[in-house]
């Protein structure tokens, strides 16, 4: 049974639905990696997984259970985390309040998760006192994986994780993340570096106008030629 | 020498008192505004309520023949606090909660609020009348004299017990609060929701909890300045709804959504407003010595007439703006 299973998800922000009829599955030891063009209803699909926005129609099953429209505070008790593109730290909070603030939900000692996190991230370590605003935009983006990895989710949604990072960093961004991946995290993402994050999604889901177009292996979707032609720039 | 003492008496000791009731009036507007997003106008009535609350506690008290070594005013204080909170809580779920609901924005709230106050004051007057009351008609204040004759002064630097008592209850609410904001969960949630609370939202925090605890905070704190007005003063309905002014002019100068910010520009606006209707020629008068034969300092040498007193707080706020938008402290924008 997949950790994660979208079937026919429709909904929006209140006007024209924007999702009209999303299908997504994902295993815990997958790596998801959702493409398309600007508009497409990327984050939108994340959002709505969220709770952010009012699924209409279709179902959204995780770990077995229905939870269209259920609210953050009652996904991150049972595994979802959401790491939105913008404005994901918080700014003047320092890095370790940052990551309380993942563990808000949870009631138990989370000294080993944290413990856990600095050692994914050891820069965070050092600027564990340091507010969050003042790092620089890899670590913030670091900042806020840390955070979302504190509430020990099985299934972690990141939204363009590499979004105006150097080269550098999104290599090693990309890196994290397949590490976190091995440790048993379900990864769902979305990304603009649609072929180098294709190469290592075991999932890859094209969307366009609110429908997936593609789907298959990350391998497979860069090797079909309609692809590569329409979305993945040739 | 005596000089000096008519100073310390008339500006460090008036100015340390307003201080501390325009801080903790700014602490909970900018904290309000730091969660909710908006300017809680009301907050200056929640000050006033707190104090009758207190005041009807103390008349209680002196009703049962209960004999305090305290003032009665501060002994009935924590329940005064405990009532006002609620009656917080009462009014954010009563008015401002349903047009959260509805994505009301600011502006919406701000007159909402000032509806509020309205209300507010229309029951106060109701209730008790608009006369002026005092928490002294059963209990006269005990006044500390400290002799200085060994400085040679010869009058004594005076302080009231209710004001020694101000200064204590305040730096305990202050350590308290910083306390919270820094060591709790609750709080550390708090300042991570007046920092980003869509964020805050997405981590799972419970953001109705916590804008509960602040209408707590904030409804607690303006009971506590409300009191402190009142001994300071007298007990009057529109008692609070004059140093809205100031309140606010203290939470922006120190940067909106930021707690320490409230807490400088507090003290701040307040000794500027000492400072400013205060008479320079009690102090300066050992300078009439110097000066040429028939020459004499004027009798009233202060900077602004008493009754003008709020135009300082205005005039600070209209310079912080204008100069550094933000505040002291970085506020949140927006
Ligand atoms: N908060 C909102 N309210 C109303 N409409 C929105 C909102 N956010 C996004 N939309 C609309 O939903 C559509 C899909 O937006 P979405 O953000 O999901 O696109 P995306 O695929 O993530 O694009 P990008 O690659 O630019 O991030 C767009 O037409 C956008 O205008
Ligand atoms: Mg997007």
């Amino acid at each position: 049974m997949a950790l994660i299973e979208l079937r026919n998800v429709v909904g929006g922000y209140g006007g024209a639905p924007i999702l009209n009829g999303v299908n997504m599955a994902i295993e815990q030891s997958d790596i998801g990696v959702i493409v398309g063009p600007n508009g497409a209803g990327k984050s939108t699909t994340l959002k709505a997984i969220f709770g952010l926005l009012r699924v209409t129609g279709g179902t959204i099953e995780f770990g077995g259970r229905n939870i269209a429209n259920s609210l953050p505070d009652a996904l991150v008790p049972i595994g979802l985390s959401f790491v939105p593109q913008e404005k994901n730290v918080f700014t003047t909070l320092s890095v370790e309040e940052n990551l309380e603030m993942g563990a808000f939900t949870r009631r138990d000692d989370f000294k080993d998760t944290m413990d856990w996190v600095y050692q994914m991230f050891p820069v965070l370590a050092e600027k564990r006192r340091q507010p969050a605003g003042e790092l620089s935009g890899g670590q913030r983006q670091m900042v806020a994986m840390g955070r979302a990895l504190m509430s020990k989710p099985t299934l972690l949604m990141l939204d363009e994780p590499s979004a105006g990072l150097s080269p550098r960093y999104v290599i090693e961004i990309f890196e994290t993340i397949m590490r976190v991946n091995k440790e048993g995290v379900g990864i769902l993402m979305v990304e603009q570096n649609a072929r180098q994050a294709l190469a290592f999604a075991s999932r890859g889901f094209v969307l366009a106008n609110g429908q997936n177009r593609f789907t298959g292996t990350g391998a497979e979707l860069i090797a079909d030629p309609e692809v590569a032609k329409s979305f993945l720039g040739g | 020498m005596d000089e000096l003492i008519f100073f310390i008496n008339r500006v460090l000791i008036s100015g340390t008192v307003l201080g501390s009731i325009y801080a903790l009036g700014a602490i909970g507007v900018t904290l309000i505004f730091g969660i909710l997003r908006f300017a809680h106008f009301a907050h200056g009535d929640m000050m006033t309520m707190g104090a009758f609350i207190a005041f009807v506690l103390a008349g209680l008290c002196a009703a049962l023949g209960i004999v305090t070594p305290l003032p009665t005013g501060f002994v009935v204080l924590p329940v005064a606090m405990v009532i006002a909170a609620f009656l917080a809580l009462g009014i954010d779920k009563g008015f401002y909660a349903p047009l959260r609901k509805r994505g009301a924005k600011p502006v919406t709230m701000l007159i909402a609020s000032i509806g509020v106050t309205l209300m507010i004051q229309g029951l106060i007057r109701l209730i008790f009348g608009s006369g002026t009351r005092s928490f002294y008609d059963t209990e006269p204040k005990d006044i500390f004299r400290i002799d200085m004759s060994a400085f040679g002064g010869t009058r004594p630097i005076s302080i009231t017990e209710p004001q020694v008592l101000m200064f204590v209850v305040t730096a305990l609410l202050v350590i308290a609060l910083h306390l919270f904001l820094t060591r709790s969960r609750l709080g550390k949630a708090m300042r991570a929701m007046a920092d980003n609370a869509d964020l805050a939202q997405v981590s799972g925090i419970n953001t109705a909890l916590v804008v509960r605890v602040t209408w707590v905070i904030a409804g607690s704190l303006a009971c506590v300045a409300g009191v402190m007005l009142a001994l300071d003063v007298a007990l009057m309905p529109d008692l609070a709804f004059n140093i809205v002014l100031p309140i606010f002019a203290a939470a922006i100068v120190g940067g909106l959504g930021h707690a320490y910010g409230a807490i400088v520009g507090g003290f701040l606006i307040a000794f500027a407003e000492t400072l400013a209707v205060f008479n320079w020629t009690a102090v300066l008068r050992p300078l009439n010595g110097l000066l040429p034969e028939g020459m004499a300092l004027p009798a009233n040498l202060a900077l602004v007439p008493t009754e003008y007193k709020l135009t300082v707080a205005f005039v600070i706020l209209v310079v912080t703006l204008l100069v550094r938008p933000t505040g002291i402290f970085k506020g949140v924008s927006t």
